[in-house]
């Protein structure tokens, strides 16, 4: 399969009283058609500053573009101005928000609002885009849709309004969708609705996603691949097996064990001790050594490489290095990797 | 865990008028005991009253109808300022947003302190301040926080400063009301250890409200569901999940995403149909195993006796 997108060496940088925030600090990863990636990792680490560099909705200044490349079907969207993102915005890549209350204007009627893309990316006349909003709020389950698309946003309960937002990102059949953490506001039989319906509609259109969110349930649920950031950076990167039946990044573990899982009741919950690090001045070497148990001298020193595990799955941790000690995870994680049966007991990477 | 009752909710009711004829119901004839040194969890969506609750036990809203005893005596009775000054340093709440709870004019050490200037519990400026750094040992931070204001930490901070807070006036009944919602999964994990640890040392009793089912699982000894400002099913946290009986617990249940792609290929999700059950007899709370009890009407307990209850 061919790549959609492909990040390279993503830098993306605040510049403020205090001094430059390097919010993230070279990301890389690639897309195909019809995947859904999802990135996960704690408020603050940057995972809705890589996806919103990736559309330019970065407020300029402040914020800029460091360095790298981000290749959209071979066109590097870092590099396009104004005008062209434009064109891309809404009609080849759009973007789903978290906050349904607010990411909707409250003074438009909900058809008109679907129908603005329609008409300004897909050239349609009134009718012609009235028609397909019918369609549109159709598929995202709203029932009696002509009625209901003379309605205003307060007039829809907060499903419905996400089903709205779900409707608009797709008005214009984008290749690319991003999700920003669409259904944390949301209760979980809403969320479990969505999610859902999510799925479904990229089933049926063969658009790619990338999932952002810090709910490694949903994670579970809907993603194919997985990211997890950590303070600007990707620290591991593989298929959803490859994250939950064999996570290698000690941070990956702590994720992992920072929450119960429904039988187990007892043992302590296992927490990552303190909070993740300033980022206007990230520190030498590893940025999560100082909250990793296993750390090991080179972690203070020298930043982790990503070394290869599989042909899929990447973490940048020494721990896989070949002259690495051989390191026992915490029992829940390793109770995971007992439950996969395939799981390659391999310790060490390749380092690339 | 013995089972002497703390707290015994008889027939709850908040109900809020929004205007001259419309009445919200939030929270609709509640029955349960909480017993002492267990912790008891409120679950349902947004909406169905669990908050609610939450606040009119503790008398932040008078209640419409019905009863809190609290040790045997009225919560919502008449009193004068003596005794509610009492009631109130036994009973005390941590909030869910961490960032609106804590007053920024204020340090650490007066917002901590508050409730001990307020009840007379520190003698002499040194006693206080003993007291408050002691409080914020206690809950994982150390002692030079106190001089700080509220927006120098960061959410898990501020939490246990609440916690802190809560825990100045040596109460025996904690309401936690979504404390770790707002927080990041590892720092949920962090809080959630502290409160399991504060209550095995003090002995404290909790009622602990939220819409993540499986960390009040994880944290609670029994459980209740709420569902419109109804209890529709109570009972222990295991046997809940492993046996839920409302069809309502159940969508809930299987709502759920887990953190185990294997599970989530298999899932199957169940929707409530709130229209399935039979309206022309107002559903009762019953036990239909022992201990666990569901709202429902002679005909489903009959059916549910026979599917779930105990074989005799």
């Amino acid at each position: 399969m061919d790549k959609l997108l492909d990040v390279k060496n993503l830098h993306v940088s605040f510049d403020t009283y205090g001094g430059e925030v390097k919010a993230v600090r070279g990301v890389n990863f690639d897309l195909k058609k019809g995947e859904t990636l999802a990135i996960v990792g704690e408020s603050g680490s940057g995972k809705s500053v890589t996806t919103k560099a990736l559309m330019q909705l970065i407020p300029k200044p402040p914020g800029r573009i460091k360095e790298g490349e981000i290749l959209f079907e071979g066109r590097d969207l870092a590099k396009m101005n104004e005008k062209q993102m434009q064109k891309i915005r809404g009609k080849e890549i759009s973007m789903i928000f978290q906050d349904p209350m607010t990411s909707l204007n409250p003074t438009m009627k909900v058809g008109n609002q679907i129908m603005e893309g329609l008409i300004k990316h897909q050239k349609m006349n009134k009718s012609q885009a009235r028609k397909r909003v019918v369609e549109l709020l159709d598929l995202v389950g709203i029932p009696d849709p002509e009625n209901r698309m003379k309605q205003y946003p307060h007039q829809f309960s907060g499903g419905m309004r996400q089903r709205v937002v779900v409707a608009i990102a797709l008005a214009c059949n984008p290749k690319l969708l991003i999700a920003d953490e669409p259904t944390t506001a949301l209760d979980v039989t809403i969320q479990a609705q969505i999610l859902e319906l999510m799925k479904d509609i990229q089933k049926k259109t063969d658009s790619a996603t990338i999932f952002i969110t810090h709910d490694l349930g949903v994670v579970a649920n809907v993603a194919d691949r997985v990211a997890v950031m950590y303070a600007g950076k990707i620290v591991e990167i593989g298929t959803v097996d490859d994250i939950f039946y064999n996570p290698k990044h000690p941070y990956t573990w702590g994720l992992l064990g920072s929450m119960p899982s429904l039988d187990s009741a007892d043992e302590e919950l296992y927490a990552i001790p303190g909070s993740p690090p300033d980022l206007l001045d990230p520190p030498k070497g590893d940025a999560f050594a100082a909250r990793n148990e296993y750390a090991l001298q080179i972690d203070l020193e020298q930043e982790p490489p990503m070394f290869k595990v599989s042909d899929t799955h990447y973490a940048a941790t020494w721990l896989l290095h070949e002259h690495a000690p051989d390191i026992e995870p915490p029992a829940s994680i390793k109770k995971r990797m007992e439950g996969m049966a395939n799981t390659s007991s391999e310790s060490k990477g390749e380092r690339v | 865990m013995s089972q002497e009752k703390l707290l015994e909710i008889k027939n709850l009711k908040q109900h809020f008028k929004t205007g001259r004829h419309s009445v919200v119901k939030a929270v609709d004839g509640l029955n349960f005991d909480i017993y002492k040194g267990e912790t008891f969890g409120l679950v349902g969506e947004s909406g169905c009253g669990k908050s609610t609750t939450g606040r009119t036990i503790i008398r932040l809203y008078d209640a419409t109808d019905g009863e809190v005893l609290f040790n045997g005596e009225n919560v919502h009775g008449k009193k004068n300022r003596d005794q509610m000054k009492k009631f109130n340093r036994e009973m005390q709440m941590i909030f869910q947003d961490p960032y609106a709870s804590l007053n920024p004019r204020m340090k650490v050490e007066d917002i901590i302190a508050e409730g001990m200037d307020i009840h007379g519990l520190a003698g002499s400026d040194k006693e206080r301040k003993a007291k408050v750094h002691e409080l914020l040992e206690t809950v994982g931070l150390n002692k030079e926080h106190a001089n700080r204001y509220p927006h120098e930490f960061s959410g898990g901070q501020r939490q246990r400063i609440g916690i802190a807070r809560a825990l100045a006036v040596d109460p025996s009944f904690v309401i936690a009301d979504e404390p770790i919602s707002a927080l990041d999964v590892s720092i949920q994990a962090q809080v959630v250890n502290l409160l399991k640890k504060l209550q095995e040392e003090k002995g404290l009793t909790y009622l602990f409200i939220a819409h993540d089912l499986s960390m009040v699982k994880y944290i609670s000894d029994r459980i209740g569901v709420m569902y419109f400002g109804k209890m529709v099913e109570l009972a222990d946290a295991d046997d809940l999940y492993n046996h839920p009986i409302h069809p309502y617990t159940q969508s809930l249940l299987s709502a759920i995403p887990l953190p185990d792609p294997d599970y989530e290929r298999s899932r199957e999700r169940f929707t409530y149909d709130p229209s399935q059950h039979d309206t022309s007899e107002e559903p009762e709370f019953r036990e239909v195993r022992p201990g666990h009890w569901v709202l429902c009407t002679t005909k489903e307990f009959e059916h549910y006796k026979r599917e779930h209850g105990v074989k005799n």
